[in-house]
């Protein structure tokens, strides 16, 4: 490949004496010195998050207590940069959810990996998983930043459903749907 | 392709591209051989057609005729002229004919493909997240495809068992069933155990099992691989892995000498199933229960997966060491393993000559009664690579009573055991006292208790290579998952004892590499490049060895020749 050279100008005497861009420099420090500040003392004082901010993704149970995430492993699928594994599980035959029949074992997220994009909130069908408004979660292992179900159930705490879905498959089959 | 076969071949035109089939392929064939999918549920290609989902409706025309002069009709361009049939056509139950013009992708066709996704999608249940087929299921497939969208169906959906266990290894779910008999056939057709059944009439269909009968057989779970839904699934399989997380390895099933053609899955280093890969020269598309519940000795307990020197872990090289000095200090006898690949059997070939003219070697015969489908006599996948080799020149016996007469005859020092569990071989504790013992082997046993080295080695899934099956057919299987940390592979473990026998430098220990002396050494497999081995196998001369009285009795796609029916 050919070499291009390129011409560098000679710097003149009011650029070499750097007395330009300084008097141009404390012209803007005096301006904002009056100005009120915009500014946060953060940690001390905490922004406003908007409504629809995404921050660390959580799981969710319905207003009975039931654990909404099936374990459909959709979200580990679609997830950009891998954060979340899940161990999927059979829901014993004497659960009270019974019917629903599939639920995580097991379910982490490291959010040393997560983005905070909310793919995974947009692709669950089921509704089990919200970012949540916590934009700083820190830790002093790399471990401790992996956060399994307990912890997710914990952040993500309990959210209105407007389907119910599951139960109202429940209720058909008690109806006896099958009777004909 | 041969010239008499090519001759009576007959030629359709599907969506104006001609084709040319054997007469009797039915449409869905024909349009799959130029690579145009009719979609169907009910046809299977191993199976009875049935044509009762209607999905694989087509239109369908032939080239008319003029009734008084027999002419054939001609149009405005002078093109043969096609008489459409008004109605559609099943392609799965219509054998293509000469001349025979399709539709696979009309306005007719879409309108019918969309009528039936409707009413297939009636009763269905919403339970794509929950349902294992999802990511591998063909009404999702054709859903996407020709489903509405949304449903105009108010009334409230049809409620039937769910979860229900049909066998102790098949479950049930009969919202999801949509009734195409793929199953019903199968058992009664195949498996020839006739269990399955519908009960009751219209969207009240049930698929259940006769009273008092359960899917018990050794196939039921090639019900679950045909259901082209989630009806049925594997008690083993459910709810464990999403297909579309795991990777497929083509691999040769272990369990006999029928060498049936397998898939096995896995994410990450860890196996979830196995399933058969279609090979119509061998197993079709089916394979036994039992074959796929193989992959569990992986991860078992047992595992051998540290090297040791008298039940010491030690480093490979001082236990090679080991090896050599054990070999070389005394009369030596090698027991090699009909499980081994053609490249492991040829390499202890070489292995064994380096150490001497005179060494006995022995494999351990494992006959055992097969079902007479995909389970042979011969329990070892690969009894003829070792004739083809030339490591044996005859078949081997079920216990080693020779091996045994020969220590107590104190003729053997050191018994090198690549493979085979000793014990289980018929030879007794006092007697392997009386010998230095080398066990490689993939799990411990008495055996491994009882040697002064042992070798960690692969099991099949681990593994690349070939096996040479009751047929002469040669095929291929590939690595699905790496072995234990630290642990060669079997292949790469002789060559390098085989190196240092000899002084050599070891070979490169990659199939392929050894195929360059296979095919050059042996005459019956002269040409063969182990790379263009093809996915379902190479038929070899085996005429050398049809002298020999082999086991196998008569199974799918395999007849015992006559002197092997005379034994
Ligand atoms: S928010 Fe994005 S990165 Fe984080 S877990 Fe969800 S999908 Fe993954
Ligand atoms: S997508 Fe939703 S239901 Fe599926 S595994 Fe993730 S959280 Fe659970
Ligand atoms: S059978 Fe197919 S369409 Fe039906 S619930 Fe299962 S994955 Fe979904
Ligand atoms: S269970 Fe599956 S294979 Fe059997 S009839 Fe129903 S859909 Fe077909
Ligand atoms: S595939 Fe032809 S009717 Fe089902």
């Amino acid at each position: 490949m050919a070499t291009k050279v390129v011409e560098r100008k000679p710097l003149n005497l009011a650029e070499r004496s750097y007395l330009p861009q300084i008097v141009g420099g404390l012209k803007i420090t005096f301006r904002n010195m009056w100005k009120p500040p915009v500014t946060l003392e953060y940690p001390e004082q905490r922004p406003n998050i908007p409504d629809r901010y995404r921050g660390v993704p959580t799981l969710v149970k319905d207003p009975n207590g039931r654990e909404k995430c099936v374990a459909c492993q959709l979200c580990e699928f679609v997830c950009p940069p891998r954060a979340i594994r899940i161990d999927p599980g059979e829901i014993p035959e004497d659960s009270e959810h019974a019917h629903v029949e599939k639920a995580p074992r097991e379910f982490k997220i490291d959010m040393l990996r997560c983005i905070y994009c909310g793919l995974c909130e947009e692709v669950c069908p089921e509704e089990a998983i919200f970012l949540q408004d916590t934009f700083s979660v820190n830790g002093l292992s790399r471990a401790e930043l992996v956060f399994n179900k307990k912890k997710l159930y914990q952040l993500g705490g309990t959210l209105p459903d407007s389907h119910y879905k599951w139960d109202k498959k429940r209720d058909a089959a008690e109806k006896g749907g099958d009777e004909h | 392709m041969n010239s008499e076969k090519h001759d009576n071949l007959i030629s359709v035109h599907i969506d104006g591209e001609e084709v040319r089939v054997p007469p009797g392929t039915n449409m869905i064939e024909a349009a799959r051989s130029i690579g145009t999918e009719i979609p169907h549920y009910c046809y299977h290609p191993k199976l009875s057609v049935v044509g009762n989902c209607r999905m694989c409706l087509v239109e369908m025309g032939m080239p008319g005729r003029d009734r008084e002069t027999g002419e054939p009709m001609l149009d405005e361009k002078g093109q043969p002229k096609i008489l459409w049939m008004p109605k559609p056509a099943v392609a799965c139950a219509t054998g293509a004919a000469p001349g025979m013009h399709i539709r696979t992708d009309s306005a007719l066709v879409r309108s019918c493909r969309e009528g039936v996704m409707e009413f297939l999608l009636v009763n269905h249940p919403l339970d794509c997240p929950i349902c294992d087929q999802a990511g591998e299921c063909h009404l999702q497939e054709f859903a996407t495809d020709y489903g509405r969208g949304y449903s105009r169906f108010v009334e409230e959906k049809n409620v039937k068992p769910k979860r229900t266990r049909l066998g102790p290894r098949v479950m049930l779910d009969d919202e999801r069933c949509i009734l195409c008999s793929r199953c019903i056939r199968f058992c009664k057709e195949i498996a020839d155990d006739d269990v399955l059944g519908f009960i009751d009439r219209g969207s009240y269909s049930t698929l259940t099992c006769f009273p008092g009968k359960e899917l018990a057989n050794n196939y039921s779970l090639n019900t679950v691989d045909i259901c082209p839904v989630g009806a049925l699934t594997s008690t083993d399989f459910r709810f464990r892995m999403r297909p579309w997380f795991l990777k497929q390895s083509p691999s040769i099933c272990i369990e006999s000498s029928v060498g049936v053609n397998t898939v096995v899955w896995s994410r990450e280093g860890t196996i979830y199933r196995i399933t058969p890969r279609r090979n119509d020269a061998v197993n079709d598309t089916w394979m036994s229960d039992s074959g796929r519940t193989l992959y569990k000795g992986v991860d078992s307990g047992d595992r051998m997966n540290v090297y040791t020197l008298e039940g010491r872990p030690a480093d490979a090289g001082a236990v090679l060491e080991e090896c050599v000095a054990l070999l070389r200090g005394g009369s030596v006898a090698v027991v090699g393993s009909g499980r081994s690949s053609v490249e492991e059997q040829w390499m202890l070939k070489r292995t064994v000559e380096a150490l001497g003219d005179e060494i006995p070697v022995y494999l351990v015969g494992r006959t055992e009664p097969g079902d007479g489908l995909l389970i042979s006599n011969d329990r070892n996948p690969n009894v003829r690579g070792a004739l083809l080799t030339g490591l044996m020149d005859t078949l081997p016996a079920a216990t080693l009573d020779d091996l045994g007469a020969r220590i107590e005859a104190g003729e053997i020092d050191t018994i090198l055991s690549f493979g085979e569990d000793l014990c289980a071989a018929g030879l007794a504790r006092g007697q392997l006292k009386k010998v230095r013992v080398i066990y490689a082997g993939t799990h411990h046993n008495d055996c491994s208790q009882r040697s002064r080295v042992e070798i960690p080695l692969l099991t099949v899934f681990e593994r690349s290579g070939s096996f040479v099956n009751q047929q002469f057919r040669l095929q291929r299987f590939s690595r699905a998952i790496p072995g234990p940390e630290g642990v060669y592979s079997d292949l790469a473990f002789l060559a390098l004892l085989h190196a240092r026998l000899t002084g050599l430098r070891p070979m490169r220990p990659e199939p392929a590499e050894i195929w360059k002396h296979l095919s050059r050494e042996i005459a019956a497999l002269r040409g063969i490049e182990y790379d263009r081995i093809s996915d379902t196998g190479v038929v070899i001369d085996g005429s050398k060895f049809a002298h020999l009285p082999f086991c196998e009795g008569k199974s799918l796609h395999y007849e015992p020749t006559a002197a092997t029916a005379v034994s």
